[in-house]
């Protein structure tokens, strides 16, 4: 597990799912959240440390922080 | 005691499933040990890879239905009525027809997909889609008077039914319109939401060249977030705008509300995706597009599944356990024109390689409509 001192609204728990899934899990979710929250993404596949940075950055959106942990991942994005 | 095995949905998964179990329990069922119930909320079995020929005028909506109790076994108890609750500490469901609760033993989920466009403002006034039996209808009208400007095929919700049907659809519009002599004056499209044009990677590689090749526009990292359909614009997420003078589009997809109703999911029933037991409760299982295993929502990967639970469930009943697992197989023609197809085979640990487009390809994709029949019945 990854302990951390990022503030977050929501979570996504995409663990287990095979990309791109946790990628659309999140998409998803930051459909529906306001400007201004910040969404934590659990994703245990790797293609997400790539694909997650460069949806963030297409979409104008913030990765405040991402962890990496030894089990999964964890990304922090704050929605435009 | 009889042992009562109930499947809710006359889907792909449901009706192959139910076959399967006649089958397999035969001497159980004749004996009166085992009771096999299928309950479906419609009269008809549909099968819905018949609707992506609608459009193109190549087949009828009729073409894609059949009378459940045509296809299914005599020995299953069929019921037609549409299930409002289940209750899985009581085991038991709840009907719209009728004021009696059905009690099982074991339970199978297989209610498929819904289609949900309102998620989306703008999306069920502006576009069209060949996902539903009206909606392939109502596309042929348009794509039928439609002789220039600009087709849009925006792939806004995932996971969706059949993933290769959105390229399927852009490579036969591509040749359609060619062989009509109207491709020069007809811009073809394709918006997607992540990075590459597929959400499988070796898919997707194969698929962009011949996009290119044939002229078909694309644009990645297209979230549709909005539809105009007065200025006939489709906004994205990204803050990118796509104009359009038909607007083709796979909608958002939902499960049924019965299922997060009784704790099994969020509308997709949470399951091992090797057992596809449910994780939320005992005795029960889900197959097909309600199964959320990762794999593509697939009437071939539900026909795999449906063998899989059936042999699941028949140890179950004998008092064996039960050793039959899924392995994530998916097969799927991909059509790259109205007259050659590509096909693909992959499963959990061996990714797709999709073979070379070839007319041989195409005839077996239609062959295998054809046969489909056979396939429900199971007698393939
Ligand atoms: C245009 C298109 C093309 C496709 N092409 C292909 C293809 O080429 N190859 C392929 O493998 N797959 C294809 N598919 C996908 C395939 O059709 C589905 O994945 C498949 O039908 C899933 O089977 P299922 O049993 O899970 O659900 P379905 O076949 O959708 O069946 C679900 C059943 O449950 C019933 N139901 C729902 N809720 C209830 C309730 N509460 N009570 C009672 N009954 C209920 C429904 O009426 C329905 O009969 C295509 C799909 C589309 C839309």
């Amino acid at each position: 597990m990854t302990d951390t001192d990022v503030e977050y609204d929501e979570t996504v728990d995409a663990r287990g799912a095979a990309c791109p899934g946790p990628l659309m899990d999140l998409i998803g979710k930051m459909r529906d959240v306001d400007s201004g929250t910040v969404v934590r993404l659990q994703s245990d596949n790797d293609q997400s440390l790539t694909d997650v940075p460069e949806w963030v950055d297409e979409a104008g959106n913030e990765l405040v922080a991402v962890e990496e942990g030894d089990e999964h991942n964890e990304f922090y994005v704050e929605k435009a | 005691m009889t042992e009562h095995i109930v499947i809710v949905g006359g889907g792909t998964g449901g009706t192959v499933l139910a076959n399967d179990l006649a089958g397999r329990l035969d001497d159980e069922i004749d004996a009166g040990d085992v009771r096999v119930t299928l309950i479906n909320d419609d009269p008809d079995h549909v099968y819905k890879p018949v609707w992506l020929y609608v459009p193109f005028g190549q087949r009828e909506p009729a073409d894609g239905r059949r009378p459940l109790d045509e296809l299914v076994d005599d020995r299953v108890d069929l019921r037609i009525d549409r299930v409002t609750e289940i209750d899985t500490d009581a085991k038991r469901l709840r009907l719209q027809g009728s004021p009696r609760s059905v009690g099982y033993d074991y339970l199978t989920v297989a209610t498929g997909s819904t289609l949900a466009p309102e998620e989306i403002p703008g999306l069920a006034e502006g576009g069209h889609n060949f996902y539903s039996e009206s909606g392939a209808t109502e596309l042929r009208e348009e794509l039928l008077s439609f002789t220039e400007g600009t087709l849009v095929l925006s792939v806004v919700g995932t996971p969706h039914m059949c993933p290769a049907a959105p390229l399927e659809f852009v490579f036969m519009a591509d040749s359609w319109f060619r062989e009509r002599g109207l491709r020069e004056d007809v811009d073809i499209v394709y918006t997607y939401p992540i990075q590459r044009v597929h959400g499988n990677p070796n898919i997707g590689e194969w698929a962009r060249p011949l996009m290119d090749e044939r002229d078909i526009q694309v644009e990645t990292f297209f979230n549709a977030e909005s539809v105009d359909p007065e200025e006939q614009t489709l906004t994205s997420m990204e803050g990118t705008e796509v104009d359009y003078d038909l607007l083709v589009d796979i909608p958002p997809h939902s499960g049924v509300d019965l299922i997060e109703e009784a704790g099994l999911g969020d509308g997709w029933v949470d399951v091992d995706k090797h057992t596809l037991e449910a994780e939320a409760a005992e005795d029960v299982y889900a197959l097909g597009d309600t199964a959320d295993t990762g794999v593509p929502n697939a009437g071939s990967v539900a026909h795999y599944q449906a063998g899989v639970v059936g042999q699941r469930l028949a140890s179950e009943v004998r008092g064996q356990p039960p050793t039959a697992v899924y392995d994530g197989k998916t097969l799927c023609f991909i059509e790259t024109g109205m007259d050659a197809a590509s096909f693909v085979e992959f499963d959990y640990e061996n990714p797709p390689s999709p073979a070379p487009p070839s007319e041989k390809l195409h005839w077996s994709k239609l062959a295998y409509n054809e046969s489909y029949w056979l396939t429900a019945r199971g007698l393939l």
